[in-house]
C-alpha cells in the first residue's frame, strides 16, 4: 500500500469517524433533539474524529523514525561477523552496496550474504509498508471507536475538542524554543567534540587559519592551523566597510523620506529602496563578483596604490561595499519607524523656538529616536557578521590577517560554508572547526540581537 | 525692538547674523539626505541594469545551418523504428559529415577536430529525436538548424555586440563563422532549452528547469508546513498565551530566531537532519524543513500583527452572543486576520524561495542533471544553481547566470506584488 493510498484511507475513515460520532450523539439525545445534548452535534464528531486521527499520527511518526534502523539492525545480522559488531565506515560501504541491491532488479555478482541481506531488507520493507498501513488504520478505528462507545449527551465534548485544539496551538508556539535548543544543541556537542582536538585558547587566540593542511598531514597535529583571529578580523573588516556605506546613507534616507520628502515621493521611492532588501543574497554576491570586485581592483591599479597594498581581485571592500548597499533599506526602515515615532510635540516645540528643519532634527529628533535607532544599528551589524553569500562569492578564502580593504579576506561564514561543503567526515577536526565557528558566530549574533531587541522595546514603550 | 538703535551684538543681531550660515547647514543637510535616497535607488538601478544586460543574450541561443543526410551508411543502421538501432545510431556521424561537406578544405587531423567541437554535442539528440518521431527521413538530405557549441556561441553574440571574444575560439574556427555568418547560415533563435532542461555541464545545454522544480517542491514544504504552524503559534500567543515567564521565554526566543543567521539553520539541518534522523542528502523534504524553521518567524510575527489588528469589540460581541473561544477564533478572527496572514506568508515564502546558504550545507549543491520528480529526489534550487553557475569560468555560464537571477528576480516581483495586492484589495481597515 502505498503513500497516497494510505493518506486517502485515512481521509476516508476520518470522515466516517466524524459522521459516526455526531449521528451517535444525536441518537443518544433521542426526542428531544440536540436541545439535550451537552454541546453542538458536530462537536462529538470532531472529538471522535481528533481521536482518531491523533494517535495515529503519532505511531506513524514514530514508524518512520524506528522503521530504517530496525530493518537495518536486522539486515546487519546477515554480514559476516567481521562486520556485524561495531558501526565502521566499512559496514556503511556494504551496507549502501546492499541497499543498492535491494531496490534494483539486475542480477548481481555481490557476494552471497549481501544478496541475502539485500533480499531481507526488500521483504522487510515491503512487509513494513503493510504494516504500517494496517497499524495504522487500526488505531484509528480503535480510537475512534472507544470515543464513539462513550457518546453521552451529558459529555462535554466542547471543553475536550478545545482543549486538544489549545494544546496543538501551545506545542505549535514552543516549536521557536526547541529551535533554539535544536541549535544550540547542535553546534554546542560537535563544538566540544573540537575543543577536545584543538585547545580552546588556540581556537580563540591563534593567529593561523589553515584547516586543509591538517588533512593532508593525516591529522599528525591540529596545533598551530585553527588560529581563528584571522577570521574574526576578516568578518569585523568586512562588516565595519558595511557599516560605513549603509549607517549614513541608511539613516540619511530614511531622515529625507520622513522628514522632508512630499508624500508623494515617499510612497514610490520607499518600496522602491525596499526592494534592495528583498534582493536574494546570492544577487549580490553575483554582482559583488561579476562588476564591483572587478571595478575596485582596476581603480585601485589605477590609482597606483599597488605600490603600498596588496591589491586582489577577491577584496574585502568589494565585497563590504556591497554588504552595505544590501543593509541600506534595512537600517532606512528601522529609522525611519523609530522617526516617526518622535512625538510630532517635539518637533513643533523646536520649530517654534526659531531652530530649522535641519537643526531640529539634528538636536531634537534624533537624540529622541537615538535608543531606537542604535538598536536597528545593532541588529544591522549582526545581520552583517552573519551574512554568508556574499562574502562566499566574493571575498575569497585566503585567511590574511590584515586591516588593507584592498586585499582578500575571509570571514566566520565563510570558512563554515567551504568546510561543510562537499564534506561528509564528521571526525576530522576540520568539520567540526566549522560548528565551532558557527557557535561564536551563533553567540555573537545573540548578543547583539538580544540587546538591540530589548533596546527598541524600551524606547517603544518609551512614547507609546 | 522697542529702542530706537539696537545694540551691537544684540541677540537679535547675532542672530541674522547667523542665519546664513544657518540656511546653508540646512541646505547642505537637506542635500545629503538627498544625495543617500539617490545613491540607494543608484545602487539599484546599476544592479538591475547590469543584470539584465549581462544575461538578455541567454534567452536566445545561436544555430548553425547545415546540409545534413540521414545516411544509412553512416548512421550503421537499417530500421529507424528500432528503439535499439536508434540508441547506437552514429548521429555524431552524420554531423561530422555534414560539416565536412560544408568545408571541404579541412583535412589535418587536429583542424577536423576543431571543426567538429562547433556543433555542440546536443544536437546529435536532437536529430535523434527528429528520426524517432519521423523515420521516413531516414537517408533523406534536408537542411537542419543546429546547435552550436558554447563558445562559437559567445564569440557570435560578442561580435554582434561590437566587441568579439576571442578567448575560447581559434583564428581557424574565426574564419569558419564568418563563412557562415557570410552565408547567412548562423542565427540566433530563441533559447527553449534554458526553460526546458536540467543543469548540465556544457553550457549551451544547461537548463534552470530542474533547479525551478527543486525550488517549487522546497518551498511547498515550507509552506505546507510553515503557515498552519506559524498561524497555531500566533494564535496561541495572541488570544490564549498568559502574561507568564513562559510565554516570555516564548516570544524572546521567536525574535531572536528571526535574526539568527541564516547559515546557522544550516548547521542545525546537518546536524539534527541528516546526521541524527539520518535523513538523505539533497532532497527538498529536508531544504523545506530547514526553511520552515527559517521561515516560521516571520510568520509567526505578522500573523501576530494581523490577529492584533482585528477589533476588541468583534471579540466582545462574539463572546457575548455565547461563541466559546475556539469558535469566536474560527469563526471571527482568524476569517479576519487572513488576507493580513496570507501577506505575510507571501513575504515568508519569497525570502524562502530567495535563501542559498542553509541549502549548502544540507547538501543541496550537488550537480544534478535529472529533473526532480518529488520532495524525496535529490535536487537543487534557483539561488544554489545561480550559486554553482557563478563559479563556472566561462562566459557563457555568466550568461546563464544574470539570466537565471531575471528568473528568480521576476518570480520575487510577482509574489511580492501578489502580497500588496491582498494588502490593498482584501486587509480592512478597521
Amino acid at each position: 500500500m502505498n503513500a497516497s493510498v494510505l493518506i486517502v484511507s485515512m481521509g476516508l475513515v476520518l470522515f466516517a469517524a466524524f459522521s459516526l460520532g455526531r449521528g451517535r450523539s444525536l441518537r443518544m439525545a433521542g426526542a428531544d433533539g440536540a436541545q439535550s445534548l451537552h454541546s453542538l452535534p458536530h462537536f462529538y464528531g470532531m472529538l471522535t474524529m481528533l481521536w482518531a486521527v491523533l494517535p495515529a499520527i503519532a505511531l506513524l511518526g514514530g514508524w518512520q523514525i524506528f522503521e530504517t534502523d530496525i530493518i537495518e539492525y536486522i539486515a546487519i545480522q546477515h554480514l559476516p561477523a567481521e562486520l556485524r559488531d561495531t558501526k565502521s565506515v566499512q559496514q556503511g560501504l556494504v551496507l549502501n552496496q546492499i541497499y543498492h541491491l535491494a531496490y534494483s532488479d539486475e542480477p548481481s555478482l555481490a557476494p552471497e550474504f549481501m544478496l541475502r541481506a539485500a533480499e531481507t531488507i526488500a521483504t522487510m520493507e515491503q512487509r513494513s509498508r503493510w504494516l504500517k498501513s494496517v497499524v495504522v488504520i487500526l488505531s484509528m478505528l480503535i480510537g475512534a471507536g472507544i470515543v464513539w462507545s462513550m457518546i453521552r449527551p451529558a459529555m462535554r465534548a466542547r471543553q475536550r475538542v478545545e482543549a486538544i485544539f489549545r494544546t496543538t496551538l501551545l506545542l505549535c508556539s514552543t516549536l521557536a524554543i526547541f529551535t533554539t535548543i535544536g541549535i544550540l544543541l547542535s553546534v554546542v556537542f560537535e563544538s566540544f567534540r573540537f575543543f577536545r582536538e584543538v585547545p580552546i585558547s588556540e581556537f580563540l587566540f591563534g593567529l593561523e587559519w589553515n584547516p586543509q593542511t591538517v588533512l593532508h598531514a593525516e591529522q599528525v597535529s591540529a596545533e598551530g592551523s585553527f588560529g581563528a583571529v584571522p577570521l574574526f578580523a576578516g568578518t569585523l573588516l568586512i562588516a565595519a566597510i558595511a557599516m560605513v556605506i549603509a549607517v549614513p546613507t541608511g539613516l540619511m534616507s530614511a531622515i529625507y523620506l520622513s522628514e522632508y520628502a512630499a508624500p508623494r515621493v515617499r510612497a514610490i521611492v520607499k518600496p522602491l529602496l525596499e526592494i534592495l532588501a528583498g534582493v536574494p543574497t546570492v544577487v549580490y554576491g553575483f554582482f559583488a563578483a561579476l562588476a564591483v570586485a572587478p571595478f575596485v581592483r582596476d581603480l585601485a591599479l589605477k590609482l597606483g596604490l599597488d605600490r603600498w597594498l596588496t591589491v586582489t581581485s577577491e577584496s574585502a571592500l568589494a565585497a563590504g561595499f556591497v554588504m552595505g548597499i544590501m543593509i541600506i533599506p534595512f537600517i532606512s526602515s528601522l529609522a525611519d519607524d523609530v522617526i516617526r515615532a518622535v512625538p510630532r510635540a517635539l518637533r513643533d516645540g523646536s520649530l517654534g523656538l526659531g531652530a530649522t528643519q535641519s537643526e531640529t532634527i539634528k538636536q531634537v529628533v534624533i537624540p529622541a529616536a537615538l535608543p531606537g535607532i542604535v538598536g536597528g544599528i545593532l541588529l544591522a551589524v549582526s545581520r552583517a557578521i552573519g551574512e554568508t553569500m556574499i562574502v562566499v562569492m566574493a571575498a575569497g578564502l585566503a585567511a590574511n590577517l590584515t586591516a588593507n580593504p584592498l586585499d582578500s579576506v575571509t570571514t566566520v561564514t565563510v570558512q563554515i560554508v567551504t568546510l561543510l561543503v562537499g564534506d561528509q567526515e564528521f571526525d576530522s577536526p576540520k568539520t567540526l572547526a566549522a560548528f565551532a565557528l558557527g557557535l561564536m558566530l551563533f553567540l555573537t549574533t545573540l548578543v547583539l540581537n538580544y540587546i538591540a531587541l530589548h533596546v527598541v522595546r524600551e524606547y517603544r514603550e518609551h512614547y507609546e | 525692538m522697542n529702542n530706537a538703535q539696537p545694540q551691537k551684538n544684540s541677540p537679535a543681531e547675532r542672530v541674522q547674523q547667523s542665519l546664513k550660515k544657518r540656511y546653508r547647514a540646512e541646505a547642505r543637510f537637506r542635500a545629503f539626505g538627498a544625495f543617500s535616497v539617490i545613491l540607494g535607488l543608484a545602487a539599484l538601478l546599476v544592479l538591475f541594469v547590469k543584470i539584465i544586460s549581462s544575461g538578455i543574450g541567454a534567452f536566445q541561443q545561436t544555430y548553425i545551418k547545415l546540409d545534413l543526410a540521414y545516411d544509412e551508411s553512416v548512421l550503421g543502421i537499417s530500421d529507424p523504428r528500432d528503439e535499439d538501432q536508434l540508441a547506437v545510431a552514429n548521429f555524431e556521424g552524420a554531423i561530422r559529415a555534414a560539416l565536412l561537406t560544408r568545408f571541404p578544405s579541412v583535412t589535418a587531423r587536429s583542424d577536423k577536430r576543431a571543426l567538429y567541437s562547433m556543433v555542440s554535442i546536443a544536437a546529435a539528440f536532437e536529430l535523434q529525436d527528429e528520426l524517432r518521431h519521423a523515420p521516413d527521413l531516414l537517408n533523406k538530405r534536408r537542411q537542419y538548424w543546429l546547435l552550436a557549441d558554447d563558445d562559437l556561441d559567445t564569440y557570435f553574440k560578442s561580435l554582434k555586440a561590437g566587441d568579439p571574444y576571442l578567448g575560447r575560439v581559434s583564428p581557424q574556427q574565426v574564419e569558419w563563422i564568418t563563412s557562415l555568418i557570410e552565408a547567412g547560415e548562423v542565427r540566433k533563435q530563441f533559447n527553449r532549452r534554458f526553460f526546458t532542461s536540467g543543469d548540465s555541464a556544457e553550457a549551451e545545454m544547461a537548463g534552470i528547469l530542474g533547479a525551478l522544480i527543486g525550488s517549487l517542491l522546497t518551498l511547498a514544504v515550507t509552506l505546507v508546513l510553515s503557515f498552519p504552524i506559524g498561524v497555531g503559534a500566533a494564535i496561541y500567543l495572541e488570544e490564549y498565551a498568559p502574561a507568564n515567564k513562559f510565554t516570555d521565554f516564548i516570544e524572546v526566543n521567536i525574535n531572536n530566531l528571526a535574526a539568527v543567521p541564516s547559515v546557522i539553520f544550516g548547521l542545525l539541518g546537518l546536524a539534527i537532519f541528516l546526521n541524527m534522523f539520518g535523513m538523505p542528502r539533497s532532497v527538498p523534504l529536508v531544504g523545506g524543513l530547514v526553511l520552515t524553521l527559517m521561515t516560521l518567524p516571520t510568520i509567526i510575527i505578522s500573523s501576530r500583527a494581523a490577529i492584533k489588528s482585528v477589533p476588541q469589540s468583534i471579540r466582545d460581541a462574539a463572546l457575548g452572543m455565547g461563541a466559546s473561544k475556539m469558535q469566536l477564533i474560527l469563526h471571527h478572527v482568524l476569517p479576519l486576520a487572513m488576507p493580513g496572514m496570507l501577506t505575510g506568508a507571501i513575504i515568508g515564502m519569497a525570502q524562502a524561495l530567495g535563501e542559498t546558504a542553509p541549502l549548502l550545507m544540507i547538501g543541496m549543491v550537488a550537480f544534478i542533471v535529472d529533473i526532480p520528480g518529488s520532495i524525496d529526489d535529490p535536487a537543487t534550487v534557483l539561488p544554489v544553481q545561480i550559486f554553482l553557475w557563478a563559479d563556472s569560468p566561462e562566459r557563457a555560464f555568466v550568461e546563464r547566470t544574470s539570466a537565471a537571477i531575471m528568473v528568480l528576480l521576476g518570480f520575487l516581483i510577482a509574489m511580492n506584488a501578489l502580497a500588496i495586492w491582498l494588502r490593498q484589495h482584501l486587509e480592512k481597515r478597521w
